[in-house]
């Protein structure tokens, strides 16, 4: 295919899909990154041949990028700083038993 | 009963047919129409250049005069080289080269599926796992074949000008003779028409659904089997072998 055809080529006919690779059996899908395909089918080949070369996978999603929601950069402040001063909401105050062993 | 010399000559048939095929599908690294296909064309070209790898080796042990599996490969003149016409043919446009890959996978597929029951071990061996490698092939350029040939008018008249330039080659294929008689009868390999009604079968359904015309295979151009081979060998050869040739014995 020739640039020209390329450069003409509907954006549209190649729509971007977010990929989300499983590694292995207990652990749940992550995203890996992004493909251009056709539709569902071929963006589950494209993420098969282009993410799971070296056996990173056992399973495969795909989402088209468009049906994702995300926050607004401008809200970041507001959305995820109030929880910077909140430390004891992590479960580190607690004295672990000898017992108990690694955690 | 099928000899030393006719598992030899499988070896070589199928090596072949795996090695040139691969070496035309890695032509695309770095040159596919999309970043997904300029890793999907090289990946099969690895799977296909495995199964050459696994051949030669085999028969180097068989033949057992110090070859080794890159003397099959990259030191052989064309005459030599045993594979199917098909496979040699220069890869064109993309359309071309997927159609190609199709019908090569909707062959090879139940071919290897075949050959998982073969008299002969190693064979057996490597066919688990060639015929899932395969069976993906089939899918992906299947996959795109129905997309070309139900998508655009310039999709469709290139998905149906690759047909014209391919169809004199899908014969050679089905071609048998005495060699392949007797490595059927000594159960190494599959059952011809078992392969063919497969493969039938893939290709009417996948056209069916590109919008294709039903495949018509009539005796067309051969000869691969017999080493006679197209001028278009001889600078695939030019390329894959310079190394080899330039530098006798190199390693990485």
């Amino acid at each position: 295919m020739s640039d020209d055809t390329r450069n003409q080529m509907p954006r549209n006919l190649m729509p971007l899909w977010e990929v989300f690779i499983r590694p292995r059996t207990g652990l749940a899908h992550s995203h890996v990154g992004s493909v251009h395909a056709s539709d569902e089918v071929m963006a589950v080949q494209a993420a098969r041949d282009v993410y799971t070369r070296r056996g990173e996978g056992v399973s495969i999603w795909v989402v088209p990028s468009a049906s994702i929601t995300a926050s607004d950069p401008d809200q970041r402040d507001e959305n995820f700083e109030p929880s910077a001063s909140k430390a004891y909401r992590h479960p580190s105050f607690y004295d672990i038993p000898d017992d108990v062993g690694h955690m | 009963m099928a000899g030393r010399d006719d598992l030899l000559a499988l070896l070589l048939r199928i090596g072949d047919d795996h090695l040139i095929l691969g070496h035309r599908l890695s032509e695309w690294c770095g040159h596919a129409p999309m970043l997904e296909e300029d890793l999907a064309l090289p990946n099969m070209a690895l799977d296909l250049i495995g199964t050459a790898r696994m051949c030669y080796g085999y028969a180097a042990e068989i033949e057992g005069d110090g070859r080794s599996e890159d003397d099959y490969a990259f030191l052989r003149d064309g005459t030599d080289f045993r594979h199917i016409l098909m496979v040699e043919r220069p890869n064109g446009d993309f359309a071309f080269t997927i159609l190609r890959q199709f019908l090569f996978a909707a062959y090879m597929h139940p071919v290897w599926d075949g050959l998982t029951g073969s008299t002969d071990a190693r064979l057996a061996d490597h066919a688990g796992k060639a015929v899932k490698e395969m069976a993906y092939h089939v899918r992906h350029s299947g996959e795109w074949v129905i997309r070309l040939g139900d998508g655009t008018e310039e999709s469709a008249r290139r998905m149906m000008a690759a047909l014209d330039e391919l169809a004199p080659y899908i014969g050679e294929m089905f071609e048998s003779d005495e060699t392949a008689q007797r490595l059927v009868t000594a159960g190494l390999l599959a059952d011809p028409d078992a392969v063919r009604a497969t493969f039938d079968g893939t290709v009417s359904r996948t056209f069916a659904m590109a919008k294709l015309p039903s495949l018509d295979v009539t005796a067309g151009i051969s000869g691969g089997r017999t080493g006679r081979h197209g001028e278009v060998l001889g600078h695939l050869l030019a390329e894959m072998q310079f190394m080899q040739r330039a530098y006798p014995g190199q390693t990485w």
